[in-house]
């Protein structure tokens, strides 16, 4: 590799700095302007995952990347290439997930005369990316490279877009300039301020309320374990959001599950209950406050845990704010609590049981439900099964009741919300870790977005486990018309759904239809059993509905379906 | 109330366009922007005169400084800083109005840059009131067009 003609083409230098990275697979779809470096990936020992669309590319990245904790890496084209992964790179932006995403370019003398397949694609994705960089000098590779995936992967983790025109690619005999990072701007946060995280230490245990608030930055940061252990040592129950759900094992009897628009009774009212918020690596989004900050845990003292300087006083005022990475803040506050009294919080529990017990999440079991099915799935799969969704309903029935025992066991597009996320999303799972259960619950609205990434999955030989819930509608769109558009549907019927058995088939996957709540337990044992891919296809009612539920602009103790 | 933030970014092609782009989808206003290369050249540095009260400010320095380019960002407000901003005004002189204009430049210690026919072309130099007031102390005689750079401004050094 590193010497002959082939050794120093551009691209050739591209693969070996993703090598250096550690990159062993990248999801891609070639085109005009990457012949050069698909002509190098021959040569390469990077595996490389052909997808079906450019968005499915960008998405099985981010799939890839939830699961395994590593930077994913997907590659497209120039022009169009480059505009189907916008959605993906927002989705991956909005759940920080870490991306390098590497888009071709046209060759840089033609740059900015609207030629054939150009797109100024570093200028479309400005909003959305944490950086970018259009290569000018092939010698740049190494050094924009290793920038790249460490500027993906540290601080606050996101997408990072690396332009690479048709000539840098193909430019030949290229003698590379060393590596060396310059990110002068670029710091990342650390250990927290420790006066700071004295104050926090002295407010748990004065506290007699408190709540933990636990989001998707924990995940990022490996600070889940941390944050058990300051669960359990001070008795402190604690909420999740969609991102942040896997940070307690579910069932932990610490933990009283999601918060906000779907979540709990019990944690929306322990949150506006509460005399102290301990809020680590979440972004008070609208879907957890209702977009009502001043209306958010007013009883309590807010201690706000980010590593994004910026999400502090976004949108909730914290009265103790702390820059910082959550493990490391999170095992300095256990260390001052080694010595301290815990707070009593046992009247706390106390009406924290009461209200589990008043208010539990409940559905009717008399006929097939998407929630049974749920809880079915639960049952008979592994602790380690890779739990992806889509977005809509089918989405939040897994947040309420699929058993996420681990960090990096949900995959699911939280901030931006994208339909067609969950196919796509499913295949970089698997391929991240192939010996692990993958289900996908998808909708058949979400399911279609993105249907043609099946291919991909029998290209690849992924057995994946995909359960449709199937009632011929858009369904969370139809809840929101039945309950404050008084039931005036509009544009939510599927009517010329496809059969998705034959759909399956046709693409040589096993499909069954369930369409019986007796059929339900033996169709998921069969699928798990199966070794190749399966859909299960289970026919539900339109009029199921996610409850409970947070009337847009209510405060989040005002919830339906309690 | 107006904040003077001063900001040390790269001096990159984008640049402009990012910095710019985040005020404008944070729904920020920009109040005047001046930049130019410092004495490193491989730094700019923008003055950003924007709107808010405290909080919008705290969250407009913590968006900008979490940007790669950004190296950093020092909010110049409640500090002791010499500020200036430089005016290019043309105005509309006639033969009876002429000296008055004249006289009105002197007294603002502007410069006659240009002269035409029926108009000169006046600099001047101050602080934003100083311009805002030679503005319309002109504004009678006719304002045909004026340019204004936008505060730049720079920290006292200690005694």
């Amino acid at each position: 590799m590193n010497s002959g003609k082939k050794g120093s083409r551009g691209a050739a230098i591209l693969l070996e700095a993703l090598e250096k990275e550690g990159v062993d697979v990248i999801f891609g779809y070639p085109g005009g302007v990457l012949l050069p470096l698909y002509d190098s990936l021959l040569d390469s020992p990077i595996q490389h995952i052909l997808a079906r669309h450019e968005q499915g590319v960008v998405h099985a990245a981010d799939g890839y990347a939830r699961v395994s904790g590593k930077v994913g890496v997907c590659l497209a084209t120039s022009g169009p290439g480059a505009t189907n992964l916008v959605t993906g790179i927002a989705n991956a932006y909005m759940d920080s997930i870490p991306l390098v995403v590497l888009t071709g370019q046209v060759v840089s003398s033609l740059l900015g005369t609207d030629s054939f397949q150009e797109a100024d694609i570093t200028g479309i994705t400005t909003p959305i990316t944490k950086h970018s960089y259009i290569v000018k000098d092939a010698r740049e590779i190494p050094r924009v490279v290793k920038e790249a995936f460490y500027l993906a992967g540290t601080g606050r983790p996101g997408p990072v877009l690396i332009d690479l025109p048709k000539d840098i690619l193909a430019m030949e005999n290229v003698e590379p300039f060393p590596s060396d990072m310059n990110l002068r701007g670029y710091q990342v946060p650390g250990r927290g301020d420790s006066a700071r995280i004295d104050e926090v230490v002295k407010a748990i245990t004065e506290c007699r309320r408190p709540v933990i608030y636990a989001g998707g930055g924990v995940i990022a940061a490996g600070a889940a374990d941390a944050l058990r252990q300051l669960s359990e040592k001070a008795s402190i129950p604690v909420v999740t959001t969609l991102m942040g759900i896997g940070c307690l094992p579910f069932g932990h009897p610490n933990l009283l599950g999601m918060v906000g628009m779907h979540g709990t009774v019990t944690s929306n009212y322990a949150v506006d209950d509460c005399d102290l918020l301990i809020a680590v690596g979440v972004r008070f989004d609208d879907r957890v406050t209702s977009g009502l900050g001043h209306l958010f845990a007013t009883k309590a003292k807010i201690v706000h845990i980010d590593v994004d300087s910026a999400e502090i006083g976004k949108v909730v005022r914290a009265h103790f704010p702390i820059v910082g990475d959550a493990r490391l803040v999170l095992e300095e506050v256990l260390d001052g609590l080694a010595s301290v009294e815990v707070p009593q919080v046992s009247d706390w529990w106390d009406r924290l049981h009461t209200w589990k017990n008043d208010h539990p999440m409940k559905y009717e079991k008399d006929r097939l439900t998407p929630q049974m099915v749920i809880e079915c799935m639960g049952e008979l799969a592994g602790d380690e099964t890779i739990m992806v969704t889509d977005v809509g309903q089918h989405q939040m029935w897994t947040a309420q009741y699929f058993p996420i025992m681990h960090t990096r066991n949900l995959v699911t597009s939280g901030g931006l919300g994208t339909m067609g996320f969950g196919l796509p999303a499913a295949v970089g799972a698997q391929v991240a870790r192939p010996n692990d259960l993958v289900f996908l619950v998808t909708g058949d609205g979400s399911f279609q977005m993105c249907i043609q990434e099946l291919a991909t999955i029998v290209q690849n030989k992924l057995p994946i486990k995909i359960v449709l819930m199937n009632n011929g509608v858009l369904g969370m769109v139809r809840q929101w018309q039945k309950m404050f558009y008084g039931e005036r549907f509009s544009s939510i019927q599927l009517h010329s759904n496809p059969d998705f058995i034959k759909v399956a088939e046709a693409y040589g996957i096993r499909g069954i239809r369930i369409e019986s709540l007796e059929q339900v337990n033996s169709a998921i044992a069969e699928a798990i059993e199966y070794p190749g891919p399966v859909l299960l296809d289970f026919t539900i009612s339109p009029d199921e509905d996610v409850l409970p539920m947070v009337a847009p602009g209510k405060a989040i103790t005002e919830m339906l379906g309690r | 109330m107006l904040h003077t933030l001063a900001a040390l970014v790269e001096n990159h092609p984008g640049v402009l366009t990012r910095i710019a782009g985040l005020f404008a989808r944070r729904a920020y206003n920009i109040d005047s922007l001046s930049v130019c290369q410092t004495e490193d050249p491989e730094l700019s540095r923008m003055t950003i005169v924007v709107n808010g009260d405290d909080q919008v400010i705290e969250q407009v320095r913590n968006q900008l400084n979490k940007l790669v380019i950004v190296h950093s960002v020092t909010d110049l407000t409640a500090e002791s800083v010499v500020n200036r901003e430089l005016a290019l005004v043309r105005i509309k002189v006639s033969s009876e109005t002429r000296a008055e204009v004249l006289q009105t430049v002197t007294i603002f210690r502007g410069r006659v840059v240009d002269i035409g026919r029926t108009n000169i072309t006046v600099e001047v130099t101050g602080d934003i009131e100083k311009i805002d007031a030679f503005v319309n102390a002109i504004r009678p005689y006719g304002l045909l067009e004026l340019v204004r750079t936008g505060k730049i401004a720079i920290l006292r050094s200690e005694v």
